[in-house]
């Protein structure tokens, strides 16, 4: 956006000389590592003169923007979808237009980490669904992904061309008060949200031209050719000109808009189940013309419903036959099904040592600081610290079952210690995380909220990360929630090149 | 006789992949946009009819025409304006309302975003948003005829954005196919409003009220105009019926949209190869040989009302055999039963 630097006064910042007030006026965040004004170390000067432009931003002129660009979204039908019985009422995610910044060297970083964590993944993948080597040599236990309820058997000594069973990784990160990055969950199924990092910075870019101006900031929008191309190079061997789909549940699906935005990026067809057939175990579209082949299928369709012959048998968006012909390698499917074993709260546990046994090297980006309940030191650390820390059942019923313990009283405790030792294999416990924040546009003003981070890696025959992510903000104050359907929001997450 | 403005290019584009689904959808897009402009149209000119207490059926011609009367009776014991106006425009239960076509027909175009330029979802969005929020207010007698005028406008905007930015390819070519069957169907409509007003009162046929109104209805369909400047000497309902059937210059009449309707199907087959369209094409080629070779005063003699008709359900068999040809029901190896009208599946009820 540089070239529109000169129509809008390039630097604020040289209007007044005078810094610190303004939007900031009130800002106050002692007690969190803040993304923007409060690093604990000497800021890079980039990172300054945006620090800097936007003090001199008014609360009422951000207002006027915000309510724009919010506008903008909903006509664009840059949103999601919530059915309910009569009416489609479609949603924005709303966007903050202050945004989140990496610096080059913490990118790099981050980078590194992701495709670090991205390659473990794969690697795992492949041998738990051919010779189980890390289960045998008893780095992770075998009834933990065996007995896994995203264990797929039909993934059994089935070569996915280029190993690849993870095309498209979602890794979410926090930030600690130190401002460590720390792996909170992999999402190695079918990550979402990448469609808004790209629309917040067409956004931003159209709301905040003034705030960007003349920054040298790493681009997003190579996200689209990046994964056609990895789609390409992983489809079966030896077809050339691949044809490429994205297989959508259909216009109800709430995140439609990206399926369709994803399809457009690509240049390629958005299919639903009912568009696709399967004839002697291969694929094909139904179009105007007839049947034509399809070999690379970007799924946005969780595993039970892909092929109504082989798991959920009630479904209606999957294509019956598919995977009859995955398994004869006819075509490629991604991400591979049985991927959900790898992101498993339980597998999380265990990733830094998955890292090490297979890579050799360190973990790159650290997980929150995990015990394990089923081994003895975790257990007992666990059992002291009850207290302290957040416990998690692990396996098929996450996010049921957990205890905060710094929110919960002495006879909850008590009664989840029993639970603990009757099954403590169910179990990991992790420290209460003090997220890092960003300053955000709020009612009352300009307020520190806390954020994630979710990069998203492609992978063929290499693994690219698209450069940022999704920063998802929890929108309500003090709340650690950041998800969309609870009160979150997102920033554009700016990588600075230099 | 190539139409202006919808040329493709020479040889057409190779995209060989558009989607069964896609041109269906596209097909449907474009008849719900088309229909509601033309809804919008219909209310106006009875508007205009039942403020001159030109008409003793008044509003209940709408229904008639539409053949709702059914549908209407169980919800409405008179056909009074609000009662009509309310059934046409807000009822959300009505499929043949307009709240209910925008719904379509962004259904439609949700299917299509990957296919449409944003500038074309952008206004479909705001517009079906606009109409979804519209309330008894909107629809009261000071009201509705700015409100028919903005819906109509909405309507040519998104005429305008889509010959404007919809890719050249086959999806263009369905959407002409769609575009053109809704027209030629809804002019028969148009004229048909006039013969239902005109029935009780026979006498009337050719005074001045009778000219007044033929004029009303060549306004509501944008074709005073062009009419008074082609068509010389006194204004005779042959003449305006001759006009809106068989004008080759008028965008709107039977003639132009069949012949219009009849280069799409065609240009399937010579540019992209899609011969499965020779069945449509042939229905066309007939319907086109039957208005060309009767004078208007034939049809009118022989029964404008059943020539009406018979229009009608020759274009809704044309929809059938282009479905036919390029969304065939399921290989017959699913388990879905057969579907023995697979055109129809989106059609209302209306015919």
């Amino acid at each position: 956006m540089s070239d529109f630097g000169s129509d809008f006064g390039s630097d604020p910042g040289q209007h007044d000389a005078q810094q610190g007030p303004g939007l900031f006026v009130s800002y106050d965040t002692p007690d969190f590592y803040c993304e923007l004004m409060n690093r604990r170390d000497a800021a890079p000067e980039s990172l300054t003169l945006i620090r800097e432009r936007l003090a001199h931003f008014g609360l009422t002129e951000l207002r006027q923007r915000a309510r724009v660009a919010e506008a903008d979204l909903y006509n664009l039908g840059i949103t999601f979808t919530v059915y309910t019985d009569r009416d489609a009422i479609d949603r924005i995610l709303p966007v903050d237009l202050i945004p989140r910044v990496l610096t080059a060297a913490e990118w790099d970083h981050v980078e590194r980490g992701v495709q670090q964590r991205v390659a473990a993944i794969n690697h795992f993948l492949w041998d738990i669904y051919h010779e189980r080597r890390i289960l045998k040599d008893g780095i992770v236990p075998a009834g933990l992904v065996l007995g896994n309820s995203n264990y797929r058997p039909e993934m059994e000594g089935l070569d996915v061309p280029g190993g690849v069973y993870v095309h498209i990784n979602g890794t979410d990160l926090v930030r600690d008060g130190a401002g460590n990055f720390l792996v909170l969950e992999d999402n190695a199924r079918t990550p979402s949200g990448v469609s808004y990092v790209i629309e917040n910075r067409h956004m931003m870019l159209r709301s905040m031209p003034d705030l960007a101006a003349g920054l040298d900031l790493m681009p997003v929008d190579e996200y689209g050719p990046r994964l056609r191309r990895a789609l390409t190079e992983t489809a079966p061997g030896g077809i050339r000109d691949a044809e490429v789909v994205l297989l959508s549940p259909g216009i109800y699906n709430s995140a439609y808009f990206e399926h369709v935005f994803l399809a457009r990026e690509m240049g390629v067809p958005l299919v639903e189940g009912r568009d696709l057939m399967v004839e002697n175990g291969r694929v094909f579209m139904r179009t105007v013309a007839g049947p034509r082949p399809v070999h690379s299928i970007y799924r946005r369709l969780n595993d039970d419903f892909l092929d109504p012959q082989v798991f959920n048998p009630d479904s209606m968006l999957g294509v019956p036959g598919l995977v009859d012909a995955y398994r004869r390698g006819n075509v490629t499917i991604a991400n591979a099904i049985g991927t959900g074993v790898a992101d498993d709260k339980a597998v999380y546990a265990y990733m830094p040592r998955i890292i090490r046994y297979y890579l050799g090297e360190e973990p790159i980006l650290s997980n929150v600081e995990t015990h394990i309940c089923g081994e003895p030191e975790g257990l007992a650390y666990t059992l002291a610290n009850l207290d302290r820390l957040v416990v998690k059942p692990v396996g098929e019923s996450g996010g049921y079952g957990l205890i905060i313990g710094p929110h919960a009283t002495q006879a909850e405790l008590e009664t989840f210690r029993a639970s603990l030792l009757a099954d403590p294999a169910n179990y990991i416990s992790q420290p209460v995380i003090d997220l890092s924040v960003c300053p955000t546009l709020c009612e009352a003003g300009v307020e520190a909220r806390h954020v994630d981070l979710r990069p998203f890696a492609v992978t063929g025959e290499s693994t690219w990360v698209l450069p940022g992510g999704l920063s998802r903000v929890a929108l309500r104050k003090g709340s650690l929630v950041v998800n969309s359907s609870q009160g979150g929001g997102s920033k554009d997450t700016w990588v600075l090149a230099s | 006789m190539n139409p202006l403005m919808i040329d493709i290019p020479p040889g057409g584009i190779a995209m060989p992949n558009l989607l069964s689904r896609y041109a269906e959808c596209t097909i449907w897009l474009a008849r719900y946009m088309e229909r509601i402009e033309n809804l919008a149209r219909l209310i106006d000119v009875t508007e205009t009819f039942v403020r001159a207490r030109s008409t003793s059926t008044g509003w209940l011609s709408i229904v008639q025409i539409n053949a709702d009367d059914e549908r209407f009776f169980e919800r409405h014991a008179v056909a009074s304006e609000e009662n009509v106006v309310g059934f046409y425009v807000i009822d959300r239960e009505n499929p043949n309302s307009i709240v209910s076509i925008a719904h379509a027909a962004r259904e439609n175009a949700r299917s299509l975003r990957p296919l449409i330029s944003t500038e074309m979802w952008m206004h479909l969005n705001m517009f079906t948003n606009a109409i979804s929020a519209l309330g008894p207010t909107d629809i009261r007698p000071s009201n509705l005829s700015a409100l028919c005028a903005r819906l109509k406008q909405d309507c040519q905007t998104h005429h305008g954005i889509t010959e404007g930015t919809f890719y050249r390819d086959q999806a263009w070519l369905f959407y002409l196919i769609g575009r053109n069957l809704e027209r030629a169907d809804q002019i028969t409509r148009l004229i048909d409003i006039k013969y239902h007003t005109l029935l009780p009162s026979v006498a009337g046929v050719g005074s001045e009220v009778d000219i007044g109104q033929w004029a009303a209805v060549l306004r509501s369909a944008a074709a005073y105009h062009a009419y008074r400047r082609t068509v010389p000497g006194d204004m005779t309902p042959a003449h305006v019926v001759g006009f809106l059937l068989k004008n080759d210059g008028f965008p709107r009449s039977l003639s132009t949209s069949l012949r219009q309707l009849h280069w799409a199907v065609g240009h399937l087959r010579t540019d992209y190869g899609l011969k499965n369209g020779y069945a449509a094409a042939e229905r066309i080629e007939e319907l086109r040989a039957t208005l060309a070779e009767q004078t208007v005063e034939d049809i009118i003699l022989r029964g404008l009302h059943e020539f009406l008709d018979w229009v009608q359900r020759e274009l809704h068999l044309v929809q059938g055999e282009i479905a036919r040809a390029f969304w065939p029901p399921a290989m017959p190896a699913a388990a879905a039963p057969p579907d023995p009208d697979p055109g129809l599946s989106q059609e209302q009820s209306q015919s």
